[in-house]
């Protein structure tokens, strides 16, 4: 660019701007003149309200039923599913974690091949996962335990990995020099460097699985979102109300709960 | 050797926490277990089965790819649109947020717990009622979308906003501007780019999210799983997944990019 | 007794880190290796203990060939030779105690140290070690709560716990204050004299070197240019050794001190 006394505003900046511009105004050409304009239903004002008035005046006798069925005993299942998937990837993923980590392995592309197993898993959706599932050991929370348990590897073993990848070889050499086995010096000087680190992303997961599992239910998967799916058909607002509430209450409770873990593992 | 001096040894920390915490978990996982009812038995039992559909979905079907590949194109626009929806709220949402801009705490706080409020709520769910209100198609599905990604880039929005340098927002309360001016001139070019970087990641997410809104009838792609293996084509099924991964990762790949340049 | 010979070693870039050496450090002795940076110091340590490979001769330790051990015969030989480095290499996020222990795992079987199953005995020894290097009060403490000195004497109990037959040290006191200097040092002496120790240290600073060492060992360029007892290392060798004038610590303040005086004008 010139240093002229006085500077011109640069060319390049207002050609990338009409760049962006143009490209914007094309994609959303392209993707308004794919939404149909058919308009809504004109039921929708009547649902809305219906729903609206369902949420504020929530069934609270579903909250629990002695012959079974009801909000709490759905939550619990929804926790279990997402407590137990979360587990049970926290532990699949370490063997894919160190493969991942660079510092692993002396070819650098086989932790490059690790890591891109790792974003095919983490985008491999979890409800598809589950339908699969489904198909094979039938419908109910053991799908949905399996869903989880093994699309959450795809995340946790890219963020172990990082954490890995930190890891001071000092201490393992000095393991080394005392004639430790391999495994002993895995055990003593690299999983307390990496442990803290693996628990606050297992924390961290977990929450974002229990969001996930209060709708696997909707496709069969187990936990709440199968009550929710069948008040929904059935137009019980006022259940919905209820079962929607209780998964805002279980969600804040289990955040605030597994945020203050988090902070105090550091 | 000899014994060492007792005095000096520091009493070693009771273990207790370390065993009540494992037993805590044991306990945790056992009764997951027995809640969901998983076991291994049954893992081992959905072995063949397992077996069998990966057999049937490869190879997949090719010539599937034409059937699809509308509703991929509708998928990607629910992303655009419901991003977009979900950017333009996210801006008041933000502001009113940050402590910085909004000294009241009677304003910020209630609209941060409406933000995490969202949050607890998945698109999904978002989607199923928002089908039950404004009938199949994509249009509820935009709306989840718009309403999910609000909460996402609401929330590190105005964490960026409180991130900003001060000097400016007060040499702009100096030279006497309104609190219009006050935002474009000070805040807008400290935080615009963090902006556009947290629309493109949500957009990110939103793709990967349309991809399966289908399920509940919310248009794209995912009305597709319903259709195949309801007739347990996993042929089908597994061109469906090859594809929607394929776009994610390019997609994903492009966003990246972009954001990077931005930063 | 240490045993070298006609040890050479090259690197897998060409580089020669040792070349045809033949030493034989009886026990007991307190050896100090010297030499520029890059003479092939660190080299000769680890190759003792084979955290490096050497490429030509055999190196003997007790009689036994540890160049030809394998697997387990190697473990063992390895157990009977503590460590000491620079940077402590300490787990930092581990307790005192648990650092000192993991000198101890050589002697057990796997399921055993994993499940933190320590014998009394090994407890014991682990808080001699420490009483030894007068820190056993932090046994509890978590080892980055420590200062570069305190963190280098666990190391040192570490080795001590293993009970190892021989120290080798890399330039353990190189990121430490003078003061601490003196202590690690007086540490490492009073475990040679008291526990007849085999002890091979590496070391920047001729000055401790000579007030330490029964014997000094000078390298250049991977070969051994001075083999002796400190009485025969005298100046004139060691700015031989050096290949320039030389440098102890006392300099080195007297610049600092300088350099201060200075920018304060
Ligand atoms: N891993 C390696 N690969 C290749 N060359 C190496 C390697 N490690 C050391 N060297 C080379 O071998 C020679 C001896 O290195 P060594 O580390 O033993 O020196 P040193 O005397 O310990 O030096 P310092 O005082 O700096 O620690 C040096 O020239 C060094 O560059
Ligand atoms: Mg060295």
């Amino acid at each position: 660019m010139s240093s002229a006394t006085r500077p011109i505003k640069p060319k390049k900046n207002i050609v990338r701007r009409w760049v962006i511009f143009i490209a914007l105004a094309l994609l959303y050409i392209w993707a308004l003149s794919g939404v149909p304009v058919e308009g809504f239903k004109e039921t929708a004002g009547q649902i809305s309200k219906a729903i609206v008035s369902g949420i504020f005046s929530p069934d609270w006798d579903y909250v629990y039923l002695p012959e079974g069925e009801d909000l709490l005993r759905g939550l619990l299942d929804t926790l279990a599913i997402a407590i137990l998937g979360t587990f049970i990837s926290a532990f699949l993923c370490i063997p894919f974690a160190f493969w991942a980590a660079n510092n692993m392995s002396k070819i650098k592309a086989n932790a490059g091949i690790g890591k891109f197993f790792l974003s095919f898993v983490r985008t491999f959706p979890e409800l598809v996962m589950a339908l699969l599932f489904i198909k094979m050991v039938g419908p109910g929370s053991f799908a949905g335990v399996l869903a989880l348990g093994l699309h959450s590897i795809g995340m946790l073993g890219k963020l172990f990995s990082e954490e890995v990848e930190n890891i001071d070889f000092g201490p393992s050499e000095a393991l080394k020099a005392t004639g430790a086995r391999p495994l002993q010096t895995l055990w003593f000087a690299v999983f307390p460097q990496v442990l803290p680190g693996f628990i606050s992303y297992t924390l961290y997961r977990f929450e974002i699985n229990l969001r996930s599992a209060s709708v696997l239910g909707i496709i069969g998967a187990g936990g709440i979102g199968t009550p929710l799916i069948f008040a929904m058909q059935s137009r019980d607002w006022s259940r919905v109300g209820i079962i929607l509430l209780g998964i805002i209450v279980m969600v804040t409770i289990v955040d605030i709960i597994s945020g203050y873990l988090r902070k105090k593992i550091v | 050797m000899n014994q060492v001096n007792e005095q000096k040894i520091p009493k070693a920390p009771s273990k207790w926490k370390h065993y009540f915490t494992f037993i805590l978990i044991l306990l945790l996982l056992w009764g997951s277990a027995y809640q969901t009812d998983s076991t291994f038995k049954e893992l081992i039992e959905g072995f063949p089965n397992m077996f069998s559909v990966l057999d049937q979905m490869i190879p997949p079907n090719w010539a599937y790819f034409d059937n699809i590949i509308g509703a991929m194109l509708d998928t990607i626009r629910m992303a655009v649109l419901g991003t977009t929806i979900g950017a333009v709220i996210a801006i008041p949402f933000a502001i009113f947020s940050a402590s910085n801009m909004i000294k009241s705490t009677w304003v910020y706080y209630p609209v941060r717990f409406l933000l995490n409020l969202v949050r607890t709520i998945p698109e999904l769910l978002l989607a199923a009622i928002f089908v039950a209100i404004f009938g199949l198609g994509p249009l509820p599905g935009i709306f989840a979308l718009g309403i999910f990604s609000t909460g996402i880039i609401a929330k590190l929005t105005y964490e960026a906003i409180e991130g900003i340098d001060k000097g400016p927002l007060e040499s702009m309360t100096a030279v006497g501007a309104n609190k219009i001016q006050w935002i474009m001139f000070s805040v807008v070019p400290q935080v615009a780019a963090y902006y556009v970087s947290y629309v493109l990641y949500s957009f990110e997410i939103n793709v990967r999210a349309a991809a399966i809104l289908g399920l509940v009838g919310a248009g794209g792609i995912g009305e597709y799983y319903d259709r195949t293996l309801g007739f347990l084509e996993y042929d089908k099924v597994s061109t469906i997944i090859i594809f929607t991964l394929l776009v994610v990762l390019i997609i994903d790949y492009i966003s990246t990019k972009l954001r990077e340049n931005l930063l | 007794m240490i045993e070298f010979k006609n040890v050479s070693k090259v690197y897998p870039n060409g580089t020669q880190g040792l070349k045809n050496i033949n030493v034989k450090i009886e026990k007991g002795e307190f050896v100090v290796i010297v030499g520029l940076s890059g003479a092939g110091k660190s080299t000769f340590l680890r190759s003792i203990n084979r955290l490096h490979e050497i490429t030509s001769g055999e190196i003997a330790i007790d009689g036994k060939s540890i160049t030809k051990a394998k697997g387990k015969d190697l473990r063992i030989a390895r157990r009977d030779i503590g460590m000491i480095f620079q940077n402590f290499n300490l787990v930092k996020r581990s307790t005192v105690i648990r650092n000192v222990l993991s000198g101890r795992v050589g002697y057990h079987s796997t399921l055993r140290t994993v499940l933190g199953l320590f014998p009394k005995e090994d407890v014991n020894l682990a808080l001699n070690a420490l009483d030894r290097v007068n820190i056993v009060e932090k046994a509890y403490t978590r080892s980055d709560q420590l200062s570069g000195g305190q963190q280098q004497r666990v190391s040192i109990a570490r080795a001590l716990a293993q009970e190892a037959k021989i120290i080798l040290a890399d330039e353990p006191v190189a990121s430490l204050d003078p003061l601490t200097t003196k202590q690690v040092m007086d540490d490492l002496q009073k475990i040679n004299q008291d526990l007849g120790i085999t002890t091979v240290v590496n070391l920047h600073f001729i000055d401790i070197a000579r007030q330490y060492a029964t014997r000094i060992i000078g390298l250049q360029a991977g070969e051994v240019v001075f083999d002796g007892p400190v009485e025969e290392a005298t100046d004139e060798r060691f700015s031989e050794i050096y290949g320039r004038p030389l440098e102890t610590r006392e300099d080195e303040e007297v610049e600092v001190g300088e350099s201060a005086h200075e920018s304060s004008k």
